[in-house]
């Protein structure tokens, strides 16, 4: 287990206080002025030498993706924080938000430093009423005490300001496109890249987009060392990670936990493991629901890291794990995320306007028994067709479950479709002969 | 009664407007944004207009919001449409919102529904005759380890159970303030029985630490 003093994330279950001086207390804030003062390109190199990963989702390497911004232009640069935490099993950065919104404060003024903003805003879902009304007080108290704005001897004097903005209930505006859209007062319907967001993002100009958690980490890696961030966890998959322990398990929550343990170990010792014990496990989406779901002989021995998770034809995505038990009906529970997709899909593109409806329709038919065997290749088919056919990721994110699904569990619905009674297990077995 | 689209040019308001506190509050919004990009204003000020207009958005509420971050009505329409917390019909005073996506699902969230509809007697998308509640179901909120869970108005409620989510209905029926957040008494996010991270753990430890010696430039 991470020790207690290796987690960034002190506050993490609001037991403390999450106001400017509790938050200086825990360190937060601490030699800012000393970290601005290393300079532009010195930041952008920590931060690529730490190999942090995008906390978001990709997973992509946060110092490449502000190297990207230009270093001279006569545009303004701008930093936007994803705080459109929407998806399904995810909920760390609501924590961040409510009990810990200095960290947040503080990592977007040194990510604008580094790629040259001067203006930062927090796009936070609209749901989030309570968290933003912390964010705002926490960016009034930073501004108050010189930390932001234009006279900031606590910073080197780095003219930096950040807006909050709430948006209004569309989980599309986490695509980073969409969210500029939103910020611009539009639908949140993504863009097509390129250009790129470094390029031309918000109202044109040089713009990067970052998750909250990503951003959160950010001063104390430069605050406590890179070499302490890359002594933990795996190669290319270094420091710790929030993860959202839900569904059926003794005691689901939170925790930040090394990157790399043991999806087992995470369970036992966090959240109580399996409902019903280890046997009783049938399967867990391991990073929210957009990626595909993996078996219990899967999750025996696999370590939570983006790579580790990739070869397993899944993904770390956002943490977030969901576990199903043996009483879950898992075309049931599939056919819920379908449901999600459809609500959430944009409709700009059509094969994912079209085919994620399709797939939830198919499903739910499934779920009910009311289907024919050659259907399942069928929806394997359409999942393909909308699978890389879309402007954003959220035509592959509906369909990736569908594909896990039936990767893992086709015997099941075999079983469902010919009217059958089959048990789960005796199914997996035959299925791997 | 749904609202028409229309491509008519110049915002109509009617005589909807806004209170003192209102508009004070959207100078603090549209000062967020530069002096040429008022239409960044249009989500937050839905949202100001529909609090003011008892939970839903009018015509002349729309409008409003068009003529105040002058842009074109059918612009605003587009995203008061688009949007899932802009409502274009009236609403209950209340709008119970019920997360039915997977991992609430998968701890009750469909006992849930079953408790509301049959409490309130109306079904999913319904309000009650005295206009003190509507039902929905909604997609995933972002508080997953606390599932199942519902959203009323602004506020969340936590590790729900059938009988607790009951006597909140009542209780919000009865115009009492209640207290929202954790219906358990459970710390945050943190596991039922307390942490197994963070125990007894100081948090001020990693304080006042001086920076690692970063003049040895990086290669």
């Amino acid at each position: 287990m991470l020790a207690d003093q290796d987690r960034i994330f002190t506050n993490l279950y609001g037991q403390h206080d999450w106001r400017l001086r509790g938050a200086q207390a825990r360190g937060v804030w601490d030699n800012t002025k000393a970290m601005v003062t290393l300079g532009r390109d010195r930041v952008i190199d920590l931060v690529k030498a730490s190999d942090l990963r995008g906390r978001g989702g990709a997973g992509f390497p946060t110092g490449l993706k502000w190297s990207f911004m230009p270093k001279e232009s006569a545009l303004p640069h701008y930093l936007v924080v994803n705080a459109d935490e929407s998806e399904p099993g995810t909920c760390k950065d609501r924590d961040i938000l409510r009990f810990d919104p200095h960290r947040l404060l503080e990592g977007m003024l040194l990510a604008g430093f580094g790629m040259g903003a001067h203006t930062g805003y927090i796009y936070i879902r609209g749901e989030f009423y309570n968290e933003a009304s912390n964010i705002e007080q926490a960016i009034l108290e930073a501004r108050e005490a010189g930390l932001l704005g234009d006279k900031s001897e606590a910073t080197n004097g780095w003219n930096f300001d950040i807006h909050l903005h709430r948006g209004a209930g569309a989980y599309i505006c986490g695509e980073e496109t969409a969210l500029l859209e939103s910020l611009e007062g539009k639908k949140g319907q993504p863009r097509l890249k390129p250009p790129f967001p470094a390029g031309s993002g918000l109202y044109g100009c040089p713009t990067t987009v970052n998750n909250v958690e990503t951003i959160a980490v950010v001063p104390d890696i430069l605050r406590r060392g890179v070499d302490w961030w890359t002594g933990l966890g795996p190669e290319r998959n270094r420091g710790t990670k929030l993860f959202c322990i839900s569904g059926h398990v003794e005691r689901p929550c939170n925790v930040e936990e090394e990157m790399g343990i043991p999806l087992r170990e995470l369970l036992d010792k966090h959240a109580g493991g399996v409902t019903g014990g280890w046997d009783n496990l049938l399967a867990v989406i391991p990073g929210g629901s957009s990626v595909p779901c993996i078996t219990q002989d899967v999750c025996a021995d696999i370590n939570m890291d983006f790579d580790s998770l990739r070869a397993v034809k899944s993904g770390l995505g956002t943490a977030a794990v969901i576990v199903m038990d043996k009483s879950t009906d898992i075309i049931q529970a599939i056919g819920r995320l379908a449901h999600f997709y459809k609500h959430e899909s944009c409709g700009q593109c059509t094969p994912c306007r079209e085919g994620t409806g399709w797939m939830h329709r198919v499903l739910e038919r499934m779920a009910k028994g009311q289907a024919a065997v050659e259907e399942i290749d069928m929806l394997l088919e359409v999942s393909y067709q909308i699978e890389g056919h879309t402007i954003c990721a959220l035509g592959d994110a509906a369909a990736w479950p569908v594909q896990g699904l039936i990767r893992n569990f086709r015997p099941v619905m075999e079983a469902r479709l010919s009217g059958k009674k089959v048990d789960v297990a005796e199914a997996m077995a035959v299925a791997a002969e | 009664m749904a609202i028409q689209v229309t491509s008519r040019p110049t915002p109509q308001t009617g005589d909807f407007s806004v209170s003192e506190t209102a508009a004070a509050r959207v100078e603090v919004i549209m000062a967020r944004y530069p002096e040429d990009r008022k239409a960044s204003g249009i989500i937050p000020l839905l949202d100001i207009a529909q609090r003011e207009n008892g939970g839903w958005l009018s015509k002349e509420a729309i409008e409003w919001v068009a003529l105040t971050t002058e842009s074109a009505p059918i612009r605003v329409y587009e995203v008061a449409s688009f949007y899932s917390m802009f409502y274009t019909e009236e609403v209950g005073q209340h709008v119970v919102q019920v997360c039915r996506t997977t991992p609430c699902w998968l701890r009750g969230s469909d006992t849930l529904t079953h408790a509301a509809e049959k409490h309130l007697g109306i079904g999913l998308g319904q309000t009650t005759e005295d206009k003190m509640f509507t039902l929905i179901e909604v997609e995933c909120l972002g508080a997953c380890v606390n599932a199942p869970m519902v959203q009323i108005n602004d506020n969340y409620y936590e590790d729900l159970e059938a009988d607790a989510f009951k006597r909140i209905l009542d209780d919000l029926a009865a115009g009492k303030q209640i207290e929202y957040g954790n219906m358990t008494g459970r710390i945050g996010s943190a596991p039922v029985g307390g942490p197994q991270a963070l125990k007894d753990f100081d948090p001020a430890v990693n304080a006042g630490k001086p920076l690692p010696d970063y003049s040895v430039p990086a290669e």
